[in-house]
């Protein structure tokens, strides 16, 4: 029970056969994907299969996480932006669902490994840039060079810009990692401290009111960051996605 | 039952009336909605409400720069064996990238943003 990190070790639950010399195998934290892609099926395809004027409980969840997310992106991106609808959404959905799962008790978190954040925060950086260059050709060059700077430090700003553009993907995915990881440790860290004081008797038993109330306070504010990361991700791939359809800043 | 059974044969003034009402209720929706929209561009300069989360975003935010300048200056140098001056400059390139993102991210107004021509 005292250790921590347990909670994010990988099992294989069964294999799914060889590719070269690398086994493939169905991990429990392919499971969980799997899991959140089953709830959001479940979420977005039942209630809104009777398509009804006046919703049903269900259906207006669905369609407020519809309109949730279209107003992220309008607000951040413009019209143009719904092009990418899908992508953020499917991003969102994904996240969310898997933070939230990863809360459950017995669940694994998906997002508190950097594997996952990082697949999708390349999957947004190199939708960037390949739209980018499909849809401004070399003009997308112009989100490096910053209008109005004088012309002999242009190329010093050029240089901190796409440093600063290649950094991206690492903010991005090691925010939702480093959040979902922290979170998850410290509420680990606070529940050990019942167990320790309570096996110490009477008195502890009584000290343990302290970290048990912390861990009821700690799992509702990790309720609200798995929620929170969700959004900061998705708005973050909002704005990202507005440099490759406006560039030039 | 008896109303739905008379409702299968709609009378097309029926059609005309049950549109109508659609329109007028989807004008009350957009007025309804118009006004968080309406709110919105301020809200998405801050984009994370909770101030521990604005604390994670800006401090990754740094490192990001910082990381990324470091490894693009180690790769230069193992590359062009001109080691130790492409990490010391493309450190020091990172590390400005990174108080870049960190602006950005907090929203700071730079100088160059309102001397921009409206495009």
């Amino acid at each position: 029970m005292g250790d921590p990190i347990h909670q994010f070790e990988l099992k294989s639950l069964f294999s799914l056969g060889h590719i070269g010399p690398y086994e493939i195998v169905f991990t429990n934290s392919a499971l969980f994907m799997l899991l959140a892609l089953l709830a959001t099926a479940a979420l977005m395809l039942i209630p809104t299969r009777q398509r009804a004027l006046v919703p049903s409980r269900a259906q207006s969840v669905a369609e407020l996480s519809y309109e949730f997310v279209a107003n992220t992106i309008q607000s951040t991106a413009g019209k143009e932006g719904m092009k990418f609808f899908p992508l953020v959404f499917s991003l969102f959905i994904f996240v969310l669902t898997v933070n939230l799962l990863g809360l459950l008790p017995y669940g694994f978190t998906v997002t508190s490994h950097i594997v996952i954040t990082v697949a999708l925060a390349l999957l947004v950086f190199f939708t960037v840039l390949v739209y980018g260059f499909w849809k401004n050709g070399l003009g997308f060059f112009r989100l490096f060079v910053p209008s109005g700077i004088p012309i002999y430090i242009l190329p010093l700003i050029v240089f901190i810009e796409v440093l600063s553009f290649l950094s991206r993907p690492i903010s991005h995915s090691v925010r939702l990692f480093a959040n979902m990881l922290a979170g998850h440790i410290t509420l680990k860290v606070f529940a050990g401290f019942i167990v320790m004081l309570s096996a110490l008797g009477i008195h502890g038993v009584v000290g343990a009111i302290l970290p048990l109330s912390l861990v009821v306070a700690l799992t509702a504010l990790e309720f609200l960051v798995a929620f929170l990361q969700a959004y900061v991700f998705a708005i973050l791939t909002c704005i990202y996605l507005n440099d490759a359809i406006h560039p030039g800043h | 039952m008896t109303r739905d059974n008379g409702d299968h044969g709609n009378s097309p003034s029926d059609e005309a009336a049950l549109s109508a009402r659609l329109k007028r209720l989807g004008e009350r929706l957009g007025q309804h909605t118009g006004r968080p929209v309406d709110k919105s561009p301020g809200a998405s300069s801050t984009a994370d409400p909770s101030a521990m989360a604005r604390g994670f975003r800006l401090s990754t935010e740094l490192v990001a720069g910082v990381l990324v300048g470091a490894a693009l200056g180690w790769l230069l140098d193992r590359w062009l064996g001109i080691s130790p001056w492409g990490l010391i400059v493309f450190l020091l390139l990172g590390f400005a990238a990174g108080v870049l993102n960190v602006m950005r991210a907090a929203g700071v107004n730079m100088g160059s943003n309102a001397s921009r021509p409206p495009d």
